[in-house]
């Protein structure tokens, strides 16, 4: 199947701290593809590099060098007004609601604007619109005088969906959509996701530090350290026999598994170093707890591990031990 | 066990133009045992950090506060603030969810610690730099003489968590107040902070009093939980008990909610609307507008936290069903 989105040695830099230092690499060399109707999970802890990724596809950052291919259209090779109208098929649902909306406009105003930027309604159909949009995520018609402060989180949330599905898009990106709020309210958003996702078959790019949420949305997982893939897979493969060190410890640094998991050792230690000091050979050589369970092979700091493509793969040189 | 904290019909509101604009918390009630690890748990606005707050009367100044908060049978809420300063960061500590900013960034971080050594217990500068650098390393701080001179902004968020802790316990209290001390930091990070509170805890036998909204996390490392709704205490007990056994259909609500207990790609169990705001008093039960077994009596008046064993529930109904 071709794929709707498709990713291929995606690399992004940014000038370094100093001069005369070289660039930070956030992103380096990261493959993924997501075929129409899927929700691809791309999990990772702060500096991985996933948000950085989204950007990318979205064209809020320019990409250092890879390929980003939307339904056939190279996005990095495509004149403005290809442009425009692929941007109208991808729609990014950030992770603070309250400040992804304009504190200045009406709940209206909001949803309105999508439509008029794209030229997609205007008049009554424009009011009509507006109406059956809110009424898809929820929100009642007697909230669209309200200003975003008059609404609670998961009612912001809400605005923000709608207006992300005011284009008509087929491929939400979502940013940790439900990081910022209560669990009874992210299993409403979550929810309605899943239903939204169900009726229009939108495909979602979800990414999210929390195993849960993703584990819960995606059909397929992606898990991300310092920059690249280290671990792909079906979701229900990668939760129940993950293959990576790095994915290993973070199932096991879920929490409600009991008091007694408490007085273990800790999954990993350290913390995970900022992009300009990534080490290299393997990336995460030094927190590995497998490495060092294998005394240490000269391999992990020599050569970086590769990812294999498709099914479930992981990149590590010493799989089988891990198993 | 001996009571250590003892909180008796706590209620705070906050007053604006001179009205109450908001009541955080409505009439709650806890008690809290030596070395014991309590759990208050709750979603956003439930009350549970201005109760934390309220301990070592750390609220702002539009905070009214009625009730009762004992500590080794000193009354908190009336102690001179000589008295209290005396208390606070010597025999209760708290540790907050932001490492980042609860440091002054003007001061090394040496100097903030042995500020506190120095101010409780008495000793000189060299005195001081020792057991800092002691507290530190039992923290799990390599090299506390360099950490010492760093700034605040020098050392990641691993670092200033850890190094708040030292500073809660460098006076050896008995009461601790963490107030979500994982929530900013990643997972693998969490874990290790979460496990070094843990030993440090078995190590020197303090009490905590363990805020946060992650009801999996309190489940696993307190004894008790007490679960928060719209400023009272709606059900409590021994911790793995109550998760696996939850009475009140909030607490059953919350725990439904989290994606783990769902089937995936299936629509999670929930509650529809959301947690009542500021002045909304609904006429009985706080949560009978979403409850699903709700019923007429259920707006007769606050349910009452009834005691059967171990276990408290304030619901009218909840082995009705």
């Amino acid at each position: 199947m071709t794929p709707l989105l498709d990713v291929r040695s995606l690399v992004k830099e940014f000038p370094p701290r100093r001069r005369r230092e070289p660039p930070v690499r956030a992103v380096d060399g990261v493959d993924l593809a997501l075929v129409a109707g899927e929700v691809y999970g791309l999990v990772g802890e702060s500096g991985s590099g996933k948000t950085t990724v989204a950007r990318c596809i979205l064209g809020l950052a320019q990409p250092t060098a890879g390929t980003i291919v939307y339904d056939g259209l190279d996005l990095g090779a495509a004149d403005r007004p290809t442009l425009r109208r692929a941007r109208r098929e991808l729609q990014l649902v950030f992770q603070q609601p309250a400040a992804a909306l304009d504190p200045r406009m009406t709940v209206s105003q909001l949803v309105a604007e999508p439509l008029r930027t794209h030229g997609l309604a205007r008049g009554a159909a424009l009011r009509d619109r507006i109406e059956r949009l809110l009424a898809e995520v929820g929100l009642s018609a007697a909230l669209l005088s309200r200003y975003p402060h008059e609404l609670s989180g998961g009612q912001c949330q809400r605005v923000v969906i709608a207006r992300a599905l005011s284009t008509s898009p087929r491929l939400l990106v979502l940013d940790e959509p439900t990081s910022a709020l209560d669990v009874v309210v992210q299993a409403q958003i979550l929810n309605l996701l899943l239903e939204l996702r169900a009726q229009h078959g939108l495909s979602f790019l979800l990414i999210s530090h929390d195993l849960g949420v993703v584990g819960h949305l995606s059909d397929r997982i992606g898990v991300m350290y310092l920059g690249r893939l280290v671990e792909e897979g079906p979701a229900a493969d990668v939760l129940r026999s993950p293959k990576h060190p790095y994915t290993r410890a973070l199932l096991s640094s879920r929490r409600g598994r009991g008091s007694a998991s408490l007085d273990t050792a800790p999954p990993l230690r350290g913390e995970t170093p900022p992009p300009w000091a990534a080490p290299g050979g393997c990336r995460f050589h030094p927190r590995c707890p497998l490495r060092e369970r294998l005394g240490s092979p000269p391999l992990c700091e020599r050569e970086e591990p590769h990812l294999d493509d498709g099914g479930h793969a992981a990149a590590c040189h010493f799989l089988e031990a891990a198993s | 066990m001996s009571v250590l904290l003892e909180i008796d019909d706590l209620a705070v509101d906050f007053v604006r133009d001179g009205r109450v604009a908001t009541r955080a918390v409505r009439g709650v009630s806890l008690e809290l045992s030596a070395g014991e690890a309590l759990g208050i748990v709750g979603e956003t606005g439930c009350g549970k950090t201005v109760t934390g707050l309220s301990i070592l009367r750390m609220l702002p100044p539009t905070a009214r506060t009625r009730g009762r908060i004992a500590f080794n049978g000193l009354e908190l809420l009336e102690l001179p603030e000589r008295a209290l300063r005396d208390l606070r960061g010597r025999r209760i500590s708290m540790v907050f969810q932001a490492p980042g900013t609860s440091f002054n960034p003007v001061f090394p971080l040496g100097r903030q610690l042995q500020h506190v050594a120095e101010r409780h217990l008495g000793l000189n500068r060299r005195e001081s730099a020792r057991l800092v650098a002691e507290r530190l390393r039992e923290v799990g701080l390599p090299d506390p003489e360099r950490t010492m001179r760093l700034y605040p902004h020098e050392l990641s968020g691993g670092m200033l968590q850890r190094a708040m802790i030292a500073m809660a316990l460098l006076c050896r209290p008995s009461l601790l107040i963490a107030d979500e001390p994982t929530t900013a930091l990643d997972v693998t990070l969490a874990e290790q902070i979460l496990r070094l509170l843990r030993s440090l805890q078995r190590e020197l036998g303090f009490a905590v009093f363990f805020i946060s909204h992650d009801l999996d996390l309190v489940g696993d490392f307190c004894d008790r939980v007490a679960v928060l709704y719209a400023g009272r205490v709606i059900e409590s007990g021994p911790a793995a008990e109550l998760l696996e056994n939850a009475r009140h259909p909030y607490t059953k609500a919350l725990i439904a909610a989290l994606p783990r207990h769902g089937r995936p790609g299936a629509a999670l169990e929930t509650v529809s609307g959301n947690v009542p705001a500021g002045l909304e008093e609904p006429p009985g039960c706080a949560f009978a507008p979403r409850c699903p077994i709700a019923a007429a009596e259920c707006l007769t008046g606050p349910p009452p936290l009834t005691l059967t064993g171990d276990r408290a529930v304030a619901c009218y109904r909840w082995d009705a069903a």
